[in-house]
């Protein structure tokens, strides 16, 4: 029986390594820092499951359509009914191992969030992703005292053992020692977003470079979609980072005003009547765009929190309360604040089927670092829910091909690895080494893109991928980049999070597809591969 | 605003520690201790008040919003989280950042915390069976789920030494929501190893608290989890 080798340890990865452990298998939980560090943590307004607790007749059935419409129709749809069928059990198990969502009695209570007209989004106040992340780390702990997983919290991927085109091994550098270690056994990567892409740009974590993706990528893997970027519509600038504040704020009646004629203006309610300050976050993003640049607006919009019951504030929005306080100055209860788009997932990443396989034999991948579910644009509450299904489906995939007697065997002859990576983690957390590419990149990527911009991006990355002065790490960065400019190039229609200015309409004879990304050694290929057929009987989506 | 930062360096484990001092100039109004670390590493090349061409700082860093414990360090002597203590409030014309001292320095401001989940491990801190909770507990639950395992309450802790057998509060705020959700029969183990390793050493001073940089209510959890792992044996009736 092969080992199984999960890269990251945020929710996906524990999932992966606790659904492993659950069958009795060893795998290896590998991370650059422990899990409590993980992004995850950081998550705020909830998970989303049809529990259909608050007696609104809710079914997986609507979770499913409403995914796939806030996706506009480019999530692969049998990843996604499994996602939302599964999503009522993976919250009561969530429960069955101790985490503290918000219960009334033995049900999870829910609450609105963006893009879904019923409330079906569990939650802990504005802590979700922490409380979540104490259970399984908890869980994670009782199969590590029983030897099953094996933690190495202190380590940093460096590439894929290959053997004919199979994945049969990751090397891996501990950041405490500098030594390198080769690990055998199939790769779940669960490494989450592309960060450092967009150094001091995003709400998560600096940890999640981009730089596993950045490696498999060069080592043959296929990427998808990663023109679909997802602005939040609110978060505010803090030292080195955005700030989120979470969607709940709207869920529990936060408003968006611009001022118009002197006067607030509440633009996602006249424009949006249904759904309001609610609609799906790409729709939000572009809107908050479009006033700014009204002349009759002004040019700050506000998130308006002042209606919010106090009830509301003690028990359900406590600590973003306090987040106001504490890094904005101001009290959310008393003054609306100043708001603006920032970058918060990604919704393209590492190419994978609906079980989570990649292209090359013996790698998965699951989580935010892979390209699964959401398409054009995430439904708020489904990343955590995507995290830990799509970690639990690839451990179990990947149960498989450990069992297998040919795949074992391919361990034994071992291909030579690259040498030394050379690049330590300590250089990570110094923004300086991709700023040049990161101003070209927000410039080109930014919410309304288009050919021209992409273009001078592309130029200008060019010019930096022919210097001589890069380490490995610099250069797969800014192939990444590239690989990312040309996706956005190639999709020449707007859809969810990628609106092009030069192609305002969406175009769905040639572009509801997926767009992939490969590096055959020498050059980055993009092509349109076309979305899976729905499945079963309730084909229509 | 211009800063002086004195940093407490050490190249690896095995070298002798020493202080190098940097200026730092940052229009920042709310920059941090981890804006001050970024800002600096940022310069190319690092160079200190003495002209001196330095290695990059390290340190760990992830949420840079007080999230995920990473940055703690001893910051003017006190314990606290990079990113979380702001310049402008630090008194005095120069900042100190040293690496916490109860845990083995990797480099720098690096530490090796192993010792919080190995403690964890050892005083069986998970469940064997499905939880098993009130919801009139959920606000223990809540604010035992809340820990950043950061280490700052062990800094501060006047009996926790890494060697010895008290686990201080970075054991007893996990284990709090365990001894509530363990089913009665399954809380044995736990209970026995918290009077050995949590009760036991406790001073209860509670300097820990206050220097929690999460806030967590770590005299509430403390009442409660004694009451469930002590007071209830002795006392032989339900609290
Ligand atoms: C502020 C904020 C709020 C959010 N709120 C919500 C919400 O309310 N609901 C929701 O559903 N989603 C939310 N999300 C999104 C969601 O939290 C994430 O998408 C999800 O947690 C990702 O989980 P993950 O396991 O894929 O990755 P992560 O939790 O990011 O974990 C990545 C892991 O990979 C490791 N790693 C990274 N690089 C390397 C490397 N080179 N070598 C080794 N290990 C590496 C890291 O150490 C880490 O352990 C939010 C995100 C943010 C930032
Ligand atoms: S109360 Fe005092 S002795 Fe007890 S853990 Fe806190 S600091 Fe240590
Ligand atoms: S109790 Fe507070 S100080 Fe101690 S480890 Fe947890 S978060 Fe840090
Ligand atoms: S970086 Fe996460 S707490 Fe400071």
């Amino acid at each position: 029986m092969s080992m199984i080798n999960i890269i990251g340890a945020g929710l996906a990865g524990l999932s992966a390594a606790i659904t492993a452990a659950e069958s009795g298998r060893k795998c290896r939980l590998i991370s650059v820092l422990p899990s409590e560090r993980a992004q995850s943590v950081m998550a705020e307004g909830g998970i989303n499951a049809a529990l259909d607790t608050m007696g609104e007749n809710d079914t997986p059935q609507e979770h499913f359509n409403d995914t796939m419409k806030g996706g506009v129709y480019l999530a692969d749809p049998n990843a996604v009914w499994g996602l939302c069928s599964h999503a009522p059990e993976t919250v009561r198990w969530l429960c069955s191992i101790g985490a503290p969502l918000y219960m009334k009695g033995k049900d999870p209570v829910l609450r609105n969030f963006g893009g879904q007209k019923k409330k079906r989004t569990a939650y802990a106040k504005s802590s979700t992703g922490k409380i979540l992340m104490n259970a399984m780390i908890d869980q994670a702990r009782k199969y590590e005292a029983e030897g099953l997983i094996e933690r190495y919290p202190h380590h940093e991927f460096s590439c894929l053992v290959m053997n004919e085109g199979v994945c049969v091994g990751v090397d891996v550098i501990d950041i405490y020692t500098h030594q390198r270690i080769s690990l055998d056994g199939c790769v779940i990567l669960a490494s989450g977003g592309m960060n450092s892409l967009f150094p001091g740009l995003t709400t998560g974590t600096t940890v999640n470079t981009g730089d596993v993706t950045a490696a498999v990528f060069f080592q043959g893997a296929e990427l998808a979609n990663l023109e679909f970027i997802q602005y939040h519509p609110t978060t505010i600038s803090i030292p080195q980072k955005r700030c989120l504040i979470s969607e709940a704020a709207r869920g529990e009646g936060g408003r968006l005003y611009i001022e118009k004629d002197g006067k607030p203006w509440y633009f996602m309610e006249e424009k949006y009547p249904e759904l309001g300050n609610l609609m799906p976050r790409d729709v939000v993003s572009r809107e908050m765009e479009i006033v700014r640049r009204d002349d009759k607006c002004g040019d700050r919009v506000y998130l308006d929190m002042t209606g919010i019951s106090e009830f509301c504030w003690k028990n359900k929005l406590s600590d973003l309360r306090q987040e106001c306080i504490d890094f904005l100055g101001l009290d959310p209860v008393k003054e609306p604040i100043e708001v603006s788009p920032g970058i918060h997932y990604f919704m393209g990443g590492i190419c994978v089927d609906e079980h989570h396989r990649t292209n090359i034999r013996g790698l998965y991948a699951a989580g935010e670092c892979a390209c699964q579910y959401h398409g054009a644009n995430r439904l708020g509450g489904n990343s955590m829910l995507g995290a830990i299904y799509g970690g639990k489906t690839a451990a179990k995939e990947a149960a498989v091909l450990a069992d297998d007697a040919e795949y074992d065997a391919k361990q034994v002859k071992r291909m030579e690895n690259e040498e030394q990576n050379g690049d330590s983690f300590v250089a990570e957390q110094d923004y300086s080494i991709n700023r040049y590419s990161a101003e070209v990149l927000k410039q080109a990527l930014g919410i309304f893109r288009n050919e021209q911009g992409l273009n001078d991006a592309l130029k200008e990355i060019d010019s930096r991928l022919s210097g001589n002065s890069l380490t490995k790490k610099q250069y797969r960065r800014l192939l990444l980049a590239k690989a990312v400019l040309l996706s956005a190039l190639e999709r020449k229609e707007s859809r969810g999070a990628h609106t092009r200015e030069d192609y305002p309409d969406r175009n769905d004879s040639e572009f509801q597809k997926t767009t992939i990304a490969v590096f055959d050694g020498k050059e980055i290929k993009i092509s349109m591969r076309d979305i899976p057929v729905k499945r079963g009987n309730d084909n229509e989506i | 605003m211009k800063y002086k930062i004195k940093i407490l360096r050490q190249k690896s484990r095995k070298e002798t520690p020493y202080w190098q001092s940097f200026s730092l100039e940052t229009q920042l109004e709310n920059a941090t201790a981890a804006t001050a670390l970024s800002l600096l590493n940022s310069m190319d090349p690092l160079t200190d008040t003495d002209g001196n061409i330095s290695d990059k700082i390290i340190w760990e860093c992830s949420c840079l919003q007080k999230k995920c414990g990473a940055c703690a360090m001893l910051i003017n002597g006190r314990p606290g989280l990079a990113c979380s203590v702001r310049l402008s409030e630090l008194k005095g014309g120069e900042i100190t950042l040293q690496p916490l001292k109860k845990f083995p320095v990797i480099a720098d401001l690096m530490v090796d915390r192993g010792i919080l989940s190995e403690n964890l491990k050892t005083i069986n801190a998970w469940l064997s069976s499905d939880a098993f909770a009130s919801e009139s507990k959920n606000d223990i639950l809540y604010e035992s789920s809340r820990c950043l395992q950061c280490g700052c309450c062990l800094e501060i802790c006047p009996n926790f030494d890494p060697d010895g057998h008290f686990f201080g509060m970075a054991s007893m705020v996990p284990a709090a929501r365990l001894l509530e959700e363990l089913p009665e029969k399954e809380k044995t183990e736990l209970k026995k190893q918290y009077r050995r390793h949590i009760f036991g050493g406790c001073g209860k001073s509670l300097s820990c608290r206050h220097i929690c940089p999460a806030g967590i209510d770590i005299e509430e959890l403390l009442v409660n989890s004694n009451a469930i792992a002590v007071w209830k044996r002795f006392l032989g009736r339900k609290i």
